[in-house]
């Protein structure tokens, strides 16, 4: 049995009100929220053994060095890399996409071709966009289906001896769709090009194991997963990452430095140049303990609890559509009532204590696929409620009287 | 005294004594939906792309003109909550001269609890909406000095 009253007990900001109603937080899939004892963890640090990493020899540095390399070892363990070596800690999902990116450009020729998929977040098309104007490659875009869910028979099409690099996110932000990424990877490698998965959405909800996916390229977020916002990973194979060229140069990342030539620190400092966010990257690990502790699939299984609670009372309400119905998804819900403009049913639930995201998601090609100028986009944690689930549907349904 | 020859000042007095006459944010909010929905407020032909102002969440159309040394304000808005809002800021701008339109200040709007409607990050559209309303009485002030 899930005691997600129990767990609500770590998360102070759920005691809290919105416009005098008790906040109900179903903005999950932009930022989740941190539980106490992450909280301590950010505390303990500048409490206790705030300093400059890897170059003081004094016990405070020392301290901190330890702790922020037992994080790296947290991530790597969690997402099961082979080597520590083969995470880099980054600002976050959008800085460790925008790494490959640039580390790409010294690899790409006039003619190579980058696939992307149609229910991308911006921050996972204009990196690619960017790198084929620098470079003469070609974007090309997998579609999706009206489900919201990619289709596989197209992709295949676009693959060729070309295809250099494949991006898909494991699931849509904007949708909630599970992509088949096992079967994305298996087929890129096929013609020998490499894959970055986006796994900002996906983290949160299930365990990813890199090396059984065979992934050349993982990015994840960790204010998505309980922690805090300014940090995240890139997980890249030791071998590609050895071919990347860095992506800032700075402290940390040098091994020698003359005016006549700099070489290169190994992994994975070569690509952490400058302080990094020491404290973030040590609570990004106190995060993954956390949801570790309470368990992937006990989170998986009472999210689709949620999920499937949520799309019936939901569903319930005349003249309400709910975007991306794939078989496969995660515990995000898209909808819009008939003829009436998210933003306003966005703005009447706030007023009733409810935070949902509205608008196009960063993800306007999906907007634009189905027509619509955005949807309200309800996304589920473990820590959510099905009481939570019945004042959203009883928010949505006071919006629908008031707005038609 | 002729609709026009109101001031912003005293029309914004009176919008202020409207809304204290509602209780809570529900009998607000319906006032400014129910504005929305039954005010036709731009013509179509002028809902074309040179008239828009992109909001990241909703859409806003406005379009001026002079008339009698007035500028004439018409605008609408693809989310309802915005249209009501636009309703009342075309009732305070609309039918001034331009001069007392560069002047104005829309402080009003906080006092009658819509506040967060005119913050910039709201991304809505309103803000640039505000500042398009001032710009058009800038360009009409050059032309009529």
């Amino acid at each position: 049995m899930f005691k997600v009253e129990a767990i609500r007990q770590d998360f102070p900001i759920l005691n809290r009100q919105v416009n005098g109603k008790p906040l109900v937080y179903f903005d999950n899939a932009a930022t989740s929220q941190t539980p106490q004892q992450v909280i301590d963890v950010i505390v303990d640090y500048y409490s206790h053994y705030n300093a400059n990493i890897h170059r003081g020899v004094h016990s405070l540095s020392q301290e901190a060095t330890d702790k922020y390399e037992q994080a790296r070892h947290t991530i790597q363990t969690h997402f099961n890399a082979k080597h520590p070596c083969e995470i880099i800690f980054t600002s976050g999902t959008t800085h460790g996409i925008n790494l490959v990116a640039n580390g790409f450009s010294a690899l790409l020729k006039q003619g190579d071709e980058i696939i992307v998929s149609a229910l991308e977040h911006h921050s996972n098309i204009v990196p690619w966009q960017m790198l084929c104007e620098r470079t003469g490659a070609n974007l090309k875009v997998i579609p999706m289906n009206d489900e919201g869910a990619l289709v596989m028979s197209a992709f295949e099409e676009l693959l060729s001896a070309n295809t250099k690099l494949v991006f898909v996110n494991h699931i849509s932000n904007a949708l909630g769709t599970i992509n088949p990424i096992e079967s994305i990877i298996e087929k890129a490698h096929a013609v020998g090009a490499a894959v970055l998965i986006d796994g900002a959405q996906a983290c949160p909800h299930i365990k990813p194991d890199v090396q059984k996916l065979d992934v050349d390229f993982y990015v994840a977020s960790g204010h998505k997963m309980c922690g805090p916002t300014g940090v995240g990973m890139l997980y890249g194979k030791e071998e590609w990452l050895k071919k990347l060229p860095p992506y800032q140069g700075g402290g940390e990342m040098i091994a020698e430095v003359t005016f006549e030539k700099t070489t290169y620190a190994d992994l994975p400092h070569k690509f952490e140049a400058g302080t990094p966010n020491i404290c973030g990257g040590i609570a990004f690990g106190a995060a993954i303990d956390y949801l570790n502790a309470i368990g992937f699939d006990d989170i998986a299984t009472y999210e689709h609890e949620l999920l499937e609670y949520a799309t019936e009372k939901l569903l319930d309400i005349e003249g309400l559509k709910i975007y991306g119905t794939s078989e496969e998804k995660t515990s995000v819900i898209s909808f819009n009532l008939e003829g009436i403009h998210p933003y306003d049913v966005g703005t009447i639930l706030d007023k009733m204590g409810i935070a949902v995201r509205t608008g196009h998601h960063c993800a306007q090609p999906i907007m634009d696929y189905f027509k619509i100028p955005g949807t309200v986009r309800a996304s589920f944690a473990f820590y959510n409620t099905k009481e939570e689930i019945d004042a959203l549907v009883a928010g949505v349904k006071k919006a629908k009287m008031m707005l038609s | 005294m002729k609709i026009n020859d109101v001031s912003i000042q005293d029309i914004q007095n009176d919008i202020i004594d409207e809304f204290s006459m509602f209780d809570d944010w529900e009998e607000r909010y319906q006032y400014m939906i129910d504005l929305g929905k039954t005010l036709p407020l731009i013509d179509e032909q002028y809902k074309t792309d040179d008239n828009i102002i992109k909001g990241c969440q909703s859409k806003v159309w406005v379009h001026a003109q002079l008339e009698d040394e007035k500028v004439v304000f018409t605008a609408d808005s693809d989310a309802i909550i915005t249209k009501g809002i636009i309703a009342i800021l075309i009732r305070v701008f609309s039918n001034q001269s331009p001069s007392d339109i560069i002047a104005a200040n829309t402080d009003f709007i906080d006092e009658i609890g819509l506040k967060e409607h005119l913050s910039p990050t709201r991304a809505n559209g309103l803000v640039s909406m505000i500042k398009q309303l001032k710009m058009y009485a800038i360009a009409y002030q050059t032309q009529l000095n």
